[in-house]
């Protein structure tokens, strides 16, 4: 996991190597302060010799400073090289993201991959840094303060032996027990959000039923459920301090007493005592430190392998053995017995056994009942999604011929659920081609009949949209969808279901817009009214995901009985209408 | 855009509550701790478990002088050192430590108890009050700015409670015991201390500012990389089929510098502290060991004073740490409070109402008396003044009475809108977009208030009726359907908590949704989650139509129910939905036209005024807006 994760220092590996690197200057002089206070008073003090104060005292002074400076550039290093590994990081994920198939993208769902990259990756980011921080000081302070503390009185630094296993192995201990009751904790937590998420997006559906008091339970169970396992983790966590405490008057006292008797008998200097228990807080500390950053990597880890589950995931479209120097010469399209799964499962198939030809400036209706698979239908032509079984041909040829790039290029497609992102209309366009003139722009809006309400705005194309372009209503949306897919100027252009919230007329503006302007684009409709498909070249009417009936709007309705049910279902109001 | 309806967090929704000043901290801390309730005792234990654990600590530093002077050094030289006094007090000193420990793990522990128990009182006292809270609360806020409430806010605050008080106090009662010893032992060091002290507070406000402003920062910058994060996984089939892939990855990359630049000065500030105060610990250590020294020799101190003056120079500086970072933490954690408080002091729905739904039979001379079994025959209960109730059998029955409405004072939505629904009609409304129809559905179940008298429902002013009774008495399909984690048994069941298996296959088979579901690999125990992403939006709204359909209600409002779902299912739907609304008022929202023609009555709808009201044909032959509307020649938006 870490071999995965550690690229992404990237150019951040001086300020990563030097920040440990400092920060052992920093312990080393921090440990030999202690000597040489117990120096001022075993020498200084004990022979009178002011000098030797003074002397060692601007010592002192002067590598308290140098300390300083090693200590503060630690954490300048240390603050650059974990917030690059961060940036990285989160760059890396995103690149990732971006190349993911809608399979992989439903796989985890939006939130789930925000919190990812967000939250995940500051957990991360706060580990790296500790890492570099305690790991390397804490193990070295942790031997020279031994060493020193050996060196001053090597008999007395067996009480450390005594204390030292025991504390080691309670932190161990308590560290492996903590982490299964803490990832309880954490999907506790989870729920919990997921409760008051629910309740909150569909606070209508609750208070409509009036179920207040049933959510008030649900809650305060899930509630419930977060107390109980957040005092279950963080019981056994808070018999560290008092543990280490207790290490550390054990210390105290044993040395004292040991300390005490040396010194009486001549063995040992009353200076040497005192820095003697200096050292002794310094192992203990340092003991500390390792126990914290183990708490807290074990905590990060699971943070960490939902990051490498997402640079992990397999991508399942590439275009990695496609020919980058094939064109889209022609808008044809071709399914050959084209089979998908949604679950690529040849037991549970979305779309059967398809087989069809667009001829190239062919227009295509396409109906069929909800859940029919007709989205799935055209989403496989510009390659939303791999068949599992058979082909689909573009341009007359395999679209896993061609670079991604080149083959969404060339098809442009409307989706059922429309979606502007924030920024202006002019913006939004652009989408379709960066380097698209203003005068291009205003010829596809006028198409699209979006151009005369852009213009009743007072802004303009310059009117700002908000996020997901909530200051324009759905039919306005949609026909700013569909400029935006004009602006590409596509071989082939898809609209599903895009114009639902547009009325009829406008409807058939468009589509007589686009005859007249589009020659030679192939057009695929797919639509619930026929109204908006009867004048296309052919008609496919799909059913239950296969292709139950192909013909043009006179054929069909004269021998397709699912074609006629719906003309006629519509086609009742109407004429009603007309009487 | 004058209708109301849920919106998500966008950018940086919950991260910019993360303000770090509260506006009234006083008042706030002292309600904070009156919401502590069965845990005062707790905390007072945990306040003494501290102090307790604090001053074994400053008494370890003290010991170590009488230690030295009073019962090591007079025993330097001396044959046969008596050893029984030193033992004594090193016995004295274990004992004292013990204590120390076990306050310290009491603290602790009890903290942890407080910080959940509060924790869980505060989130579970906010929902309840949520539950409580008018539409407008949630029309008005994005769902990432109250859900921040429940996790952030909520978080910083048993963080403050559990940790930042309790340190805050223990590192103030360390500074105060340990400056105390060291003015107890010599007042000549401790002039050092004071200039020291000085220092101290410089760095602490200077980087401790400078951190916090540039976490504040970060915090931003992450909201923007958050806010254009989900815009993009969201809208990524429109980032593909454009191949705009390049582009979006150059946008984010350019916000994640800017946080990268926030979030490494932040970082820098917040990590140089420690060594910058640790260090001029040292220094304070040199000078002290030196100066000490000093004095010593001059015969004005001894080597255990200074010793001991020593080792508590060390611990000077790490609580002054603590107090300066902790401050912080507490503040903030007061913004939240603040926060969460103002949820829990909104104003909840007023509901005055008496008039309640009770079950009913009815004699065979036509009285009416009320039962506590299920009838399926309702009525109203009026309390009057005077003692008396009366009976008025629930028929759904709607009157609107000249009705001016807006959400704001200043932007009125509907204008002198009246209307009569008689029991089993179905009224529809059309009109474009912000024209105001589902205002009135808003409007007839109290998710806002209009003014006594002005609705009439059974010939009751509806603001006498008990908000949850009114509700009951009406079910709802709404235009954004919204399922819960559950199966698909509990989603339908919702409608009517008390339905059979039975009942919900019924109510299913009515919606037309039952083939569907048993499509589904558990059938009706397939369990939803994450809003039923794993359904398609027709499937949803099939659902949201089956779980109305089991609640079995006399007055039914569909709005927008069936726009997902296409005109041949529709159809099939409607089939059912004719058994459904049978005998009921329904009220019908609908775009497409088609939904809406067989009603009895259809409002056109315009700015908040009806223009045209008729059943079809009367609005067909008048050739007005409905007729310009249904042959296509006008748009709808």
């Amino acid at each position: 996991m870490i071999k995965k994760l550690l690229p992404s220092i990237g150019k951040y590996k001086l300020q990563a190597i030097l920040s440990p690197v400092t920060i052992i200057f920093e312990v080393l002089l921090e440990v030999s302060l202690p000597l040489l206070m117990g120096n001022i008073i075993d020498i200084g003090v004990k022979n009178k010799d002011l000098n030797y104060i003074i002397v060692t005292g601007f010592t002192m002074i002067g590598m308290a400073l140098l300390s300083l400076i090693f200590g503060a550039s630690s954490g300048y290093f240390a603050a650059i090289a974990s917030s690059g590994f961060a940036k990285n990081l989160r760059e890396r994920m995103f690149a990732k993201i971006q190349s993911f198939s809608f399979a992989n993208v439903d796989k985890f769902s939006t939130g789930s991959l925000v919190m990812r990259v967000t939250q995940d990756v500051t957990n991360t980011q706060n580990a790296f840094q500790m890492m570099m921080r305690m790991l390397v000081r804490a193990p070295i302070m942790f031997v020279t303060a031994t060493i020193m503390a050996v060196t001053i009185n090597a008999k007395l630094s067996l009480i450390f032996l005594a204390v030292l296993p025991l504390l080691v192995l309670a932190i161990v201990l308590i560290a492996s027990k903590a982490f299964p009751l803490f990832q309880k904790m954490m999907k506790a937590n989870d729920s919990m959000n997921t409760t008051v998420q629910e309740g909150l997006i569909a606070i209508r559906v609750v208070k409509s039923f009036v179920r207040g008091d049933f959510e008030n339970e649900k809650f305060k169970k899930s509630a419930d459920d977060v107390r109980k396992a957040t005092i279950n983790a963080e019981k056994l966590l808070v018999t560290n301090m008092p543990m280490m405490q207790l290490a550390m008057y054990i210390c105290m006292i044993m040395v004292f007493w040991f300390g005490a008797k040396m010194i009486v008998i001549g063995d040992m200097e009353t200076g040497q005592l005192l820095s003697f228990i200096s050292y002794i807080s310094q192992i203990l500390m340092s003991l500390m430190m390792v126990s914290m950053v183990f708490v807290m990597l074990v905590l990060s880890k699971a943070s960490a392998s939902r990051i490498v589950e997402v640079l992990d995931e397999k991508i399942d479209l590439t275009d990695d053995n496609a020919d980058p120097t094939l064109q889209v010469t022609d808008g044809s399209v071709e399914f050959n017995n084209v089979s998908f799964s949604y679950y690529k499962d040849k037991n549970n198939l979305t779309l059967r056994d398809a087989t069809l030809k667009i001829n190239s400036g062919e227009t295509v209706g396409i109906i069929g009942g909800t859940g029919s698979s007709k989205t799935t239908l055209v989403q496989l032509i510009p390659r939303l999604y791999d068949v599992l079984d058979g082909e689909v041909k573009v341009g007359g040829r395999g679209v896993k011929e061609y670079k991604m790039k080149t083959l969404r290029d060339a098809v442009a497609m409307v989706l059922q659920k429309n979606v502007l992102f924030s920024g202006t209309i002019k913006e939004n366009l652009k989408w379709g081609n960066e380097d698209a003139t203003d005068d291009e722009i205003t010829e596809a809006c006028k198409k699209a009949q979006a151009h005369n309400f852009i213009m009743s705005f007072p802004d303009g194309y310059e009117t700002n949209l908000g996020q997901g372009g909530v200051n324009v209503s759905g039919g306005q949306k949609q026909r700013l969808c569909i400029a935006r897919a004009l602006i590409k100027k596509p071989k082939i252009i898809i609209f599903d279901d895009s114009t639902s919230a547009v009325d009829v007329a406008t409807d058939a503006k468009i589509r007589s817009e686009l005859k007249k302007n589009m020659i030679g684009m192939t057009i695929i409709i797919i639509a619930q009214r026929i109204s908006s498909v009867y004048d296309a070249d052919r008609i496919i009417v799909i059913d239950d995901g296969r292709i139950n009936a192909i013909g043009t709007h006179e054929e069909l309705l004269a021998g397709n009985e699912i074609y006629k049910e719906v003309y006629l279902s519509q086609q009742s109001a109407q004429q009603k209408g007309d009487k | 855009m004058n209708r109301p309806g849920p919106r998500l967090g966008g950018p940086g929704g919950p991260h910019m509550a993360v303000g770090p000043k509260p506006k009234n901290a006083k008042r706030t801390f002292f309600r904070l701790i009156s919401y502590m309730g069965k845990y005062k005792t707790y905390f007072i234990f945990v306040i003494i478990g501290m102090i307790l654990s604090a001053a074994a600590g400053v008494t370890a530093n003290y010991f170590i002088k009488p230690l030295i002077n009073d019962y090591i050094a007079p025993m330097i030289g001396q044959q046969n050192p008596d050893y029984l006094p030193l033992i004594k007090q090193l016995l004295i000193m274990a004992t004292i430590f013990l204590i120390g420990v076990a306050a310290t793990y009491l603290s602790n522990r009890l903290a942890i108890n407080i910080s959940a128990g509060v924790l869980y009182k505060i989130r579970t006292d906010m929902y309840e009050k949520m539950q409580k809270l008018p539409i407008k609360f949630f029309d008005t806020r994005t769902h990432g700015e109250i859900m921040s409430r429940y996790t952030n806010d909520a978080n910083s605050l048993s963080q403050m409670i559990s940790m930042s008080i309790p340190q805050l106090i223990s590192s103030l009662l360390s500074v105060v015991g340990v400056f105390g010893l060291m003015l107890y032992l010599s007042w000549a060091l401790t002039l050092i201390v004071i200039g020291m002290l000085g220092l101290y507070f410089l760095v602490l406000k200077f980087v401790g500012g400078q951190s916090a402003k540039y976490f504040r920062m970060q915090q931003k910058d992450l909201g923007s990389v958050n806010g254009y994060l989900e815009e993009m996984i969201e809208g990524q089939k429109v980032v593909k089929v454009f191949s705009y892939e390049d582009k979006v990855l150059n946008e984010f990359t350019k916000r994640n510098n800017e946080l990268f630049g926030a979030a490494s000065k932040a970082n820098t500030f917040a990590n140089i502290l420690m060594p910058i105060m640790g260090n001029l610990s040292y220094l304070h250590y040199a000078i002290t060991a030196a100066v000490g020294a000093i004095l010593t020799i001059n015969g004005q101190l001894d080597v255990g004073t200074v010793g001991a003056f020593l080792q508590s120079t060390r611990q000077f500086s790490q609580p002054l740490t603590q107090i300066s970072t902790q401050i912080n933490s507490v503040l903030m954690a007061l913004a939240g409070a603040e926060r969460i408080f103002e949820v829990m002091d909104a104003e909840p729905e007023n509901d005055d109402g008496v008039v309640t739904l009770v079950n009913i039979n009815i004699a065979e001379d036509g009285s009416i008396s009320e039962c506590n079994e299920r009838t399926g025959i309702w009525a109203w209960k009026y309390p009057h003044s005077n003692g008396s109730i009366t009976y008025t059998r629930l028929q759904g029955h709607v009157v609107f009475e000249n009705i001016t409405f807006g959400y704001d004072e200043n932007k009125t939505v509907l204008k002198n809108v009246s209307l009569y629904a008689k029991t089993g009609q179905k009224i529809a409304f059309v009109g474009s977009t912000g024209a105001g129809k589902t205002t009135i559905t808003n409007l007839i179940n109290r998710f806002y208030d209009v003014p006594d008298g002005k609705i009439r429902y059974d010939g009751i002013n509806i603001n006498k009726i008990k908000k949850a009774d009114l509700r009951r008495s009406l079910a709802m399909v709404l235009q954004d359907t919204h399922l819960f984690t559950g199966t698909v048994k509990d989603n339908i069941r919702y409608g009517k908590l008390d339905a059979t298996d039975e009942d919900i296959v019924e109510a299913a088979k009515i919606a037309n949704a039952d083939t569907f579901i048993r499509h589904l690999s558990n059938g009706y125990d397939t369990v939803l989650s994450g809003d039923g992403s794993n359904l398609s939006q027709g499937q949803r709204q099939l659902l949201s139509i089956a779980r109305a359909a089991v609640a079995d209600p006399p007055v039914l409002i569909l709005d927008e129910a069936t726009s997902s779902v296409d005109t041949r299912t529709e159809l099939l739907i409607e089939k059912g939905m004719d058994k459904l609304m049978e005998g009921r008022t329904v009220f019908v929202i609908a775009h497409r036209l088609s939904t809406v023609r067989n009603s009895d009555a259809i409002m056109v709808l315009e700015s908040g005024e009806i223009i045209e009201r008729g059943n079809h044909e009367d609005l067909i032959s008048q050739q007005g807006k409905y007729y310009q509307l249904y042959t296509g020649m006008f748009e709808l938006d």
